[in-house]
C-alpha cells in the first residue's frame, strides 16, 4: 500500500514562497519521477513528504490517512539520501539493522530482513565493513538497503545518483527500476536529469519554481508537451524553438521541433544553413546548424554515417506533423 | 616546488626556530637531569654541593608526601576532564541550536579562556567563595543554610571547580565545531529510521564527537597536570590540594632543595609520558580511524 495524495500543499520559507498551493495524487505502486531545474523546489516537496519539513498549509494524506503533523519515523516511508548519510561508525551491517533496531524488534527478525536486504542487493561480501571502505556504487546499495529493510508503503529518493560516475549511474538507475518491478512498492524519485526520469518513470512530475508544469507518462510528456517549457526540458538534445515569421506561417507565437524530426538533405529543403559543430556519437551526430537567415542554431539528429563537416552547407525540413504551435504565453496549441 | 635547491633552502630557514625550540626544551632537561643528581641546596653554605647519585629520586619517592600528591594530581585531572567533556558536549550541542544572539553569547561562553589563572582563582575565591562575603555564602543563607567553607571543607573539589571552569570554554569551542562538521543528513536519515532523540544522541552525536573528546583529553591532560597558579592562589598547598608540581614547587623554593625538586621533576615528566602513552593506547584507534 502506498498511495499519497497532495492537497493544496503550500510551504513558505519566511516571506519566500517555495511552493505556491499544489495538488497530486500518487498511486500505489507507482514510480513517479519529480523532475526540474535547480532551485524548482523538487527537494523541498519531497522533505515535505517525508516530513522532514513542517507544511505552511494544506494536507498529505498516505492511505486514507492524513499525516500532515505526525513525524517522519511514523509516516511509514524510507529515504534514500544524495550523501546516502550513512552512519560512519557503524558496520554495513549494522547501519541497515539500525531502523529495526529503532523499531525495537527481536534479534532473530532483524537478521533474517538484513540478510534479505544484502542478497538482494549483492552485500554479502560487505556486511562487517564500514562505509568509509566501500566505494560509491556500494554505499548507494547499503542506503537502499536500510530503506528496504523497513518494508515502507512509499520509498522517497533525493537525487540519489549524483553522486556516481556515469557508467555507475546507468547501472544503479536499472537497479533501482528492477528493485521497482520486484518490489512492486510506490517510489518517488526527485532528480534534475530529465533522461533519469524519462527511463525510469511511471509519471513524471515536472516543477518549476514549485509550480507542477505537467504530470503524465515519459511518452506523454515527450509527444504533447503541454508548455514550452516541458517541450524544452524533456528530450536530449534540447527541443529547437522557432518565433517570428516562420512561427506565424504555422498559425503560432512559436514552433518547436525536436533535433531527431528534421529531414537533412544536401540539395533541397526548407531551411539553407553552414554547419558549426558536429558531435559525433557513432550511433548518432549532432549537427549544430546555423541558418543562413541569420536565426538561432538548430540541432539537428542525423545517422552516424551521415558525413557533414564544419562549414557544409545543408538544407533542413521539419517533419510537418511533429511540428509542436506555442501560443504568446508558451501554452501549446492543440 | 620541491626540487633540491628550494628543500635544502627550506631546511635553511627552517633551522633558527628549530634550533630555538629544541634549545628550549632540552636546556632545562638536561640542567633539571644534572640537578637531580647533585646535592644543591644554594641557601645553605654549610652542605657543601656534590654528587650524590640516586639519593635525591629516592628520598623524593619515599617521602610521605609523594603518594598523597600523585592522587590529588589525579584527582584533579580525572575531575576536570569529567566535568568539562560532559558540560562542553551538554553547552555544544545548546550553542549549535539556531537562537537570538547566538555570536554574543557565543562569545561569552569563550571569555572564561582569556582570564589568567591567577585572577579566575582570586576572582573565585573572594567573589564566590569567601565563606563570609562570597556570593555562594549569600545564596546558602538566602535558603537559610550554613554557609560552606570551599576552600577548606571541599579544597580539591574547589580547586576543580575552578579549573574546570577555565577549561569548560576550550572544550566546549572544539566540541562545538565538531558537532558544526556532523551532516545533517545523517540525522534526518536517523529521524527517519525512528530514532527518538536520545537515540540519536547516543548513536549519531556521540559517535560522532568520539575524536574531539579525544583530542580534547588529549591536550587539556597534558595543561591539566601542570596547574600549579589556582593552587598557589586559594590554599597554598594546604588541605590535601598538594599536586606533584606543587610538590616540586615547595621543594625547590621553599626547602631550597634544588636537587630534590629537580628529582621530583623527572618524576613528573615520567609520570606525564606514562599518562601521554596509555591515552594514545586507548584513544588511537579513535584518531587514524
Amino acid at each position: 500500500m502506498g498511495r499519497i495524495v497532495l492537497d493544496k500543499v503550500t510551504k513558505r520559507f519566511g516571506s519566500v514562497e517555495v511552493i505556491p498551493p499544489l495538488d497530486l495524487t500518487i498511486e500505489d505502486g507507482e514510480f513517479t519521477v519529480f523532475v526540474g531545474p535547480s532551485g524548482c523546489g523538487k527537494s523541498t516537496l519531497l522533505r515535505l513528504i517525508a516530513g522532514l519539513e513542517d507544511l505552511s498549509s494544506g494536507h498529505i494524506e498516505i492511505d486514507g490517512a492524513d499525516v500532515s503533523t505526525v513525524p517522519p519515523a511514523k509516516r511509514g516511508l524510507a529515504m534514500v539520501f544524495q550523501s546516502y548519510a550513512l552512519y560512519p561508525h557503524m558496520s554495513v551491517r549494522k547501519n541497515i539493522a539500525f531502523p529495526l533496531r529503532m523499531a525495537k524488534l527481536d534479534q532473530a527478525e532483524i537478521d533474517r530482513r538484513v540478510s534479505n536486504a544484502a542478497q538482494v542487493l549483492n552485500l554479502n561480501d560487505y556486511l562487517d565493513r564500514r562505509p568509509g571502505q566501500l566505494s560509491g556504487g556500494q554505499r548507494q546499495r547499503v542506503a537502499i538497503g536500510r530503506a528496504i529493510v523497513r518494508e515502507p508503503s512509499a520509498f522517497l529518493f533525493d537525487e540519489p545518483l549524483s553522486n556516481l560516475d556515469a557508467a555507475l549511474r546507468v547501472g544503479m538507475r536499472l537497479e533501482i527500476s528492477e528493485l521497482h518491478k520486484r518490489l512492486q512498492t510506490t517510489m518517488i524519485y526527485v532528480t534534475h536529469d530529465q533522461v533519469e526520469a524519462m527511463t525510469m518513470a511511471d509519471k513524471i512530475v515536472v516543477l518549476r519554481a514549485g509550480n507542477i508544469e505537467q504530470v503524465g507518462s515519459p511518452l506523454e510528456l515527450y509527444n504533447r508537451p503541454r508548455n514550452r517549457f516541458v517541450a524544452g526540458f524533456i528530450g536530449s538534445p534540447r527541443m529547437n524553438f522557432l518565433e517570428g515569421a516562420v512561427a506565424a506561417k504555422h498559425g503560432a507565437h512559436a514552433i518547436g521541433f525536436r533535433p531527431e524530426h528534421l529531414g537533412i538533405s544536401l540539395t533541397e529543403g526548407e531551411w539553407r544553413g553552414k554547419v558549426g559543430v558536429a558531435e559525433h556519437l557513432g550511433s548518432d551526430t549532432f549537427l549544430h546548424v546555423h541558418p543562413e537567415n541569420g536565426g538561432e542554431t538548430i540541432t539537428v539528429r542525423v545517422d552516424g554515417e551521415f558525413s557533414a563537416r564544419h562549414g557544409d552547407i545543408v538544407y533542413l525540413t521539419p517533419v510537418a506533423e511533429k511540428i509542436h504551435r506555442f501560443a504568446a504565453d508558451g501554452l501549446r496549441i492543440q | 616546488m620541491a626540487t633540491q635547491h628550494s628543500r635544502s633552502a627550506a631546511r635553511l630557514m627552517m633551522a633558527p626556530a628549530v634550533i630555538l625550540l629544541l634549545g628550549w626544551m632540552l636546556v632545562p632537561l638536561v640542567m633539571t637531569l644534572w640537578f637531580s643528581f647533585r646535592r644543591f641546596l644554594p641557601n645553605r653554605p654549610d652542605i657543601v654541593p656534590g654528587w650524590v647519585g640516586f639519593d635525591n629520586y629516592v628520598r623524593f619517592v619515599t617521602s610521605s608526601a609523594f603518594w598523597p600528591s600523585v592522587q590529588t594530581t589525579l584527582i584533579i585531572v580525572g575531575g576536570a576532564l569529567l566535568i568539562t567533556i560532559i558540560l562542553g558536549v551538554l553547552l555544544a550541542l545548546l550553542l549549535d541550536q539556531p537562537m537570538w544572539g547566538q555570536g554574543v553569547v557565543r562569545i561569552l561562553v569563550i571569555a572564561p579562556f582569556f582570564v589568567m589563572p591567577t585572577v579566575s582563582a582570586l576572582v573565585w575565591k573572594n567573589i564566590f567563595m569567601d565563606p563570609v562575603n562570597g556570593l555562594f555564602a549569600h545564596l546558602w543563607r538566602a535558603f537559610g543554610a550554613e554557609p560552606i567553607v570551599w576552600l577548606s571543607d571541599a579544597p580539591i573539589f574547589s580547586i576543580v571547580l575552578i579549573v574546570s571552569w577555565q577549561w569548560l570554554p576550550f572544550a566546549t569551542l572544539i566540541l562545538l565545531t565538531a558537532i558544526q562538521s556532523l551532516d545533517s543528513e545523517q540525522l534526518e536519515a536517523s529521524e527517519m529510521d525512528g530514532a527518538p532523540p536520545l537515540s540519536r544522541f547516543f548513536y549519531i552525536i556521540l559517535p560522532h564527537l568520539s575524536r574531539a573528546i579525544t583530542i580534547v583529553i588529549l591536550i587539556q591532560t597534558i595543561f591539566l597536570l601542570s596547574v600549579f597558579a589556582e593552587i598557589f592562589v586559594t590554599t597554598g598547598g594546604a588541605f590535601g590540594t598538594r599536586t606533584l608540581t606543587y610538590l616540586i614547587f615547595q621543594r625547590v623554593l621553599e626547602s631550597q632543595n634544588v636537587g630534590l625538586g629537580s628529582a621530583g621533576g623527572v618524576y613528573a615528566i615520567i609520570l606525564a609520558n606514562i599518562i601521554a602513552i596509555f591515552l594514545m593506547r586507548i584513544v588511537g584507534k579513535n584518531l587514524d580511524a
